[in-house]
């Protein structure tokens, strides 16, 4: 589990970020949502050691991140950040052997070549992982970066809005995935996410922040509800239900 | 650019060197030791040999940690101010100690090479316009400041003809004696190889690094440091060489990608290859005179960088 205590983060005067406090449970999907600017971001940063928190400690299975070695937080959190636009020409499959960093600082073993092998083929990448990251497609690329995620074998997975920029198709590809990863490998993701239908359809608890502060903390089931979503986005918005999912219609609200 | 071609060129491109010069000496003299061709063959030839290879290897080596490190493709010492804030470096030297050692030299201008990169890179940090060719501008921009503090004072105290031996890089003048400041290159080499995985993950960004562990901080340290260290020692025995760590690099890349693991070998040994040859073009072009080797390599890698920029833009 990894708790979130009093955790604040200022931007100049600016409060980003303002006595958050989550548990986030393993095995989950746990989303955050909330608008822009609400402090998401900032605070999956600052869960998985990117950004230093002004006050407030982030506890890992009971032990705080602030003691322990990077180096060992590296084989419990991983974290992608939203992917921009990399410089560096890499096969997919070095990229991937570069989640096995933290435990043989690049000199690979025989069974971290079994765990990329792995990763590669979880992730269906195997017939192209000696082609370059700049010759792939936005939805490839991101798959090879959640193969290195996996490969680099942590409890923990959060990703920072990882939809960004792809079409459906290849949004749904990736959700599928997460879920994939949580329900058949056991790992607890942590994702923020801007479309709430995303969140809904796909995640076991929602967090929803707005202006630094979490508003809502739950089931999604319990989140995804009319008056919920007034509360945190300041509109009126429907739910429909479809195939048992709760849809939110927000287009015309 | 395979090491099955790049080997065998290097090895045949190094005995023509040898070989190559004003006066004629055959593999056959060298039998007798004392001749004054074995004396010509070890105290001009060789050493002028050994140094290509270190300098052009060396020099290569350190665009291509600057370019990882930087994330710019087009950063290297000729476009980031290292060149130049190494030359401010060795004036100071100059001025302060009037008899300064080798080493001493080496020193100053060792630091100053490690402070203007390290300027720079701050000033990359700063930057919010960032096009991949604004970055190298305003890197020369900086070294051509840095180059005209140089030149003001150097006027002032009258060493300019002084200077100007560094102005330009220069392999005729290397001998027995006046070189083996390089050798200091050779352990910063195996270092930059036990390091290149982390330059490779550091060259990814501050974040990804975090992820994997590292830190970053300290990594773009010790690559800065390595970098000057190259580049002190290579302008203080031989000279400016332009261009060599901009174009090398890219031309690995593109054939090799950016694990520098697996791409460091290869960029010495191109960058080495294609100084021993600009060497010997230049010895033979206007025989039995000598193009110096930086206008060699100013000439050949220009034309080289012009077809990078436009190559770019054809993808862009």
């Amino acid at each position: 589990m990894i708790q979130v205590r009093e955790l604040s983060k200022l931007y100049g005067k600016k409060q980003v970020v303002e006595n958050v406090n989550v548990d986030i449970r393993r095995g989950q999907i746990t989303s955050f949502i909330g608008p822009n600017g609400a402090g998401k971001s900032t605070l999956l940063s600052m869960v998985s050691r990117l950004l230093d928190a002004d006050t407030g400690e982030v506890l890992i299975d009971s032990t705080n991140t602030k003691k322990m070695k990077s180096n060992e937080l590296a084989k419990r959190v991983s974290i992608l950040k939203q992917s921009n636009f990399m410089n560096v020409r890499l096969t997919i499959r070095e990229l991937v052997s570069f989640g096995r960093f933290p435990y043989s600082k690049g000199r690979l073993n025989d069974e971290d070549e079994k765990m990329v092998d792995q990763a590669i083929e979880y992730m269906d990448l195997k017939e192209m992982e000696h082609s370059y990251l700049d010759e792939l497609s936005g939805g490839q690329r991101q798959r090879a970066f959640i193969a290195m995620v996996i490969a680099q074998d942590t409890d923990y997975v959060l990703l920072d809005e990882p939809l960004n920029n792809l079409d459906m198709k290849h949004s749904v590809q990736i959700m599928k995935i997460l879920r994939r990863l949580v329900d058949e490998l056991g790992k607890t993701v942590i994702i923020v996410l801007h479309d709430i239908n995303f969140a809904s359809v796909y995640s076991d608890r929602i967090v929803a922040l707005k202006n630094g502060r979490v508003v809502k903390d739950g089931p999604t089931e319990e989140i995804i509800q009319s008056s919920a979503l007034k509360e945190i986005y300041d509109m009126d918005i429907p739910i429909q239900m479809m195939d048992n999912c709760r849809i939110c219609v927000y287009f015309n609200s | 650019m395979k090491k099955r071609y790049l080997i065998p060129a290097l090895l045949i491109l190094s005995v023509i060197s040898l070989f190559v010069g004003v006066s004629s000496i055959s593999p056959l003299d060298l039998l007798d030791f004392q001749s004054e061709e074995t004396q010509i063959f070890l105290i001009s030839r060789l050493p002028r040999l050994v140094a290509i290879l270190l300098a052009g290897a060396g020099m290569s080596m350190a665009g291509l940690i600057m370019q990882q490190l930087s994330r710019n493709k087009f950063v290297s010492p000729t476009t980031a101010g290292t060149l130049d804030a190494t030359r401010l470096g060795i004036l100071v030297s100059m001025l302060l100690f009037a008899n300064a050692s080798m080493i001493e030299k080496m020193a100053v201008a060792f630091l100053f090479a490690l402070a203007g990169t390290f300027l720079f890179m701050q000033i990359l940090n700063r930057i919010k316009f960032k096009d991949a060719i604004f970055i190298p501008l305003v890197g020369l921009m900086f070294g051509n400041i840095l180059s005209s503090i140089t030149t003001f004072f150097a006027y002032r105290a009258d060493v300019i003809q002084n200077m100007s031996a560094w102005l330009q890089g220069d392999f005729s003048m290397v001998m027995k004696g006046s070189y083996e400041l390089l050798y200091i290159s050779v352990p910063v080499f195996i270092i930059a190889y036990l390091y290149a995985n982390r330059f490779t993950v550091a060259g990814m960004g501050e974040d990804f690094s975090k992820n994997l562990g590292l830190k970053y901080r300290s990594i773009v340290n010790i690559g800065l440091v390595l970098v000057a260290l190259i580049t002190a020692t290579v302008v203080l025995t031989v000279g400016i060489i332009p261009f060599l760590g901009l174009i090398i690099p890219n031309i690995v890349s593109i054939f090799k990608g950016d694990h520098l693991q697996k791409t460091l070998p290869h960029t010495a040994m191109l960058g080495a290859i294609f100084l021993l040859l600009c060497d010997i073009l230049g010895r033979v072009l206007i025989y039995p005179y000598e193009i110096s080797i930086s206008l060699m390599v100013g000439v050949i890698g220009s034309f080289i960088f012009l077809f990078l920029l436009f190559r770019r833009k054809a993808y862009a």
